[in-house]
């Protein structure tokens, strides 16, 4: 078990790393200037000569790298050319907006999937196991920003139950906030997480282990919430898991549309400005969340599941 | 099931028995005949956009400004007097250039990616196998903005973004099954007879990964439009005044408050698409490979 946390840890390390290596590369791989390109239109040679040297582009790519590797380690991200705020608070101010976004969107969406994944698994064949078959495919195919523009469209501009703008104050304030965006990101997740756990809840109930609870004459109701709901939710564990990199880019869109502060906006406002310190400090931030996600997934499975415990 | 053999006895079980069959199976599977059908409109549509469209797509003041829908304007127009369905049908264009464009990119740098990794020595493959994870630990959104904020907007980067976020998908499933024949017996004794490594290649590997391949990518078309369409909306894709489904629902939302039409007439082809080639793609995976069925 340790040995395996240990790899994962080392494997998340080495993707982080390959990112900071990336996001620098290219940098210099840009055909002129890389400080020009970073500072657009509004360059001066003032601010060109600052953002050169706050940055180290002055120095060989390998050097900067690493440089930007080792502050990396200390919390430093650098700091931001027009302001001169460091990076590292600027996106952390602003990454509990876009936590709380996702960890919203994904709590109604599995909650609600795993219920119509068991109940279509049980009543197979039934009109709610094939409209839910039908209506999951859909759901899954719609861009969550089409979704986005027509829950804003009905629910905030139409007939106006929920805000359009903003992510108020309050735990009731926010939550009614959060009502149309996380609706907007959650509700391909339900179809999708329906259809992982219909799948192997169907798989289970026809196992060895299922039969002979059966035959022992223990009640569907125990077999199910005792044995089969538990194995029956971890491939939607390990979904979930994989699926928080297109929850952040599902996020973005959300915040645009709905003007809530976030990842998502700070980095289009960022990209806007040709503000590349705040886009890259986002990006490593996120994908620094996304590679620990995976990575707790990986382990509630192995929490959860028996079979992955002993196999460690 | 008896049309198309699916067992791993054959070794060309990614391919249907015939053409035929397939056809006649995709006819029985009337939720894909219906993606199917979407997919072919939606084609044609975008190849003969600038002669059907009834207006230029540019062309502002053609009628009123955010007009409902009208016998002149079916769609209705938007904030400066554009023809929608002009726009809308001159987007698809852009949709599917981006689309066909991105796929060719991703399936053959993926396809040749995934065979260096399956064919070649082990630390080639480890390290494939970590860039593969960690280009696909990147929101294909968030590494798009990263692109856009050195390269600047337009079509060329969106394709080079969606191509690079999608090359791992081809290129895992090329692995895989790259790995499984190197050591088939059937490859050995083709090699002990002293076939070269490009003939096991294109007789053996090959047909093996196409089947899998056209499964994936008219899976992966709805995803790559969503992100033509996402990045145009952020104002990061296809310059204005050019029309792409995305810009269109970027002025939709500016004016939302004046005119729900302009978001109406540039989600409908989004979600048409998106579902066609979705209903499609699950009724050719059927067909060609029911084993991925679990995979996806």
């Amino acid at each position: 078990m340790l040995i395996f946390v240990l790899r994962r840890l080392a494997l998340s390390v080495a993707i982080v790393a390959i990112a900071v290596v990336l996001l620098n590369a290219m940098l210099h791989l840009v055909p002129g200037d890389p400080t020009v390109m970073i500072l657009g239109p509004r360059a001066t040679p003032e601010l060109i000569e600052r953002t050169r040297e706050a940055m180290g582009l002055d120095r060989p790519f390998y050097i900067q790298t690493l440089t930007f590797f080792g502050n990396l380690l200390r919390g430093d991200m650098g700091v931001d050319v027009f302001t001169g705020r460091s990076v590292a608070s600027i996106v952390f101010s602003q990454l509990p907006y876009t936590l709380t976004l996702i960890a919203a969107s994904i709590v109604w969406s599995a909650a609600l999937g795993i219920v119509i994944g068991c109940y279509s698994a049980f009543r197979r064949g039934s009109w709610i196991d094939l409209s839910a078959g039908v209506l999951s495919v859909s759901t899954i195919s719609v861009p969550s920003f089409v979704m986005a523009l027509y829950g804003l469209l009905i629910f905030a501009v139409g007939l106006r139950w929920f805000p359009a703008v903003g992510a108020g104050t309050g735990f009731w304030g926010q939550a009614h906030y959060l009502v149309l965006p996380a609706f907007a990101i959650g509700i391909s997740w339900v179809g999708y997480i329906a259809r992982v756990v219909r799948a192997s809840m169907l798989e289970i109930l026809g196992a060895n282990h299922v039969r002979m609870a059966r035959a022992f004459g223990l009640t569907e109701r125990r077999i199910v919430f005792s044995y089969a709901l538990k194995i029956a939710v971890l491939p939607a564990v390990t979904l979930i898991g994989t699926g928080v990199v297109h929850l952040f880019s599902a996020a973005v869109f959300a915040e645009v549309i709905f003007s809530r502060p976030g990842i998502g906006a700070l980095i289009v406002n960022a990209v806007n400005e040709r503000n590349y310190p705040i886009v890259l400090g986002c990006i490593l931030v996120t994908t620094i969340v996304i590679v620990l996600a995976t990575l707790v997934s990986d382990l509630v499975n192995a929490w959860l599941d028996p079979r992955i415990r002993e196999a460690l | 099931m008896s049309l198309a053999p699916t067992t791993s006895s054959s070794p060309k079980s990614g391919r249907p028995s015939s053409w035929r069959s397939g056809w006649r199976r995709l006819a029985a599977d009337r939720l894909g005949f219906f993606g199917f059908v979407l997919v072919a409109l939606f084609i044609v549509a975008a190849i003969l956009a600038p002669w059907i469209a009834p207006y230029s797509p540019t062309q502002i003041m053609v009628g009123p400004r955010l007009a409902p829908p009208s016998w002149e304007h079916w769609l209705g127009t938007d904030q400066i007097g554009r023809d929608l369905l002009s726009r809308v049908l001159l987007g698809g264009r852009v949709a599917l250039t981006v689309a066909f464009a991105t796929i060719a990119a991703a399936l053959t740098i993926g396809f040749a990616l995934g065979l260096a990794a399956g064919f070649g020595p082990a630390w080639l493959d480890n390290i494939l196998v970590l860039l593969f994870d960690a280009v696909r630990s990147f929101p294909t959104i968030v590494f798009g903005l990263a692109v856009v904020t050195l390269l600047g907007p337009g079509l060329s980067t969106v394709v080079l973004v969606v191509s690079v976020t999608s090359i791992p998908i081809y290129a895992r499933i090329v692995r895989t099954q790259t790995q499984a024949l190197r050591h088939a017996d059937y490859v050995d004794a083709e090699r002990a007879m002293g076939a070269g490594i490009f003939r096991i290649l294109f007789v053996h590997i090959l047909p093996n990964v196409v089947g899998p391949l056209v499964v994936l990518a008219s899976m992966d078309v709805p995803l790559v439009i969503a992100t033509e369409a996402g990045l145009s909306f952020l104002g990061l894709g296809v310059r204005p005044p050019m029309a792409s489904w995305g810009t269109i629902l970027n002025d939709g939302y500016t004016f939302i408050r004046n005119s729900p039409w302009p978001v109406i007439a540039g989600s409908i082809p989004i979600v048409l698409v998106t579902l066609g080639f979705t209903f499609f793609g699950e009724a050719l995976r059927d067909i060609f490979d029911p084993r991925l069925r679990r995979d996806v």
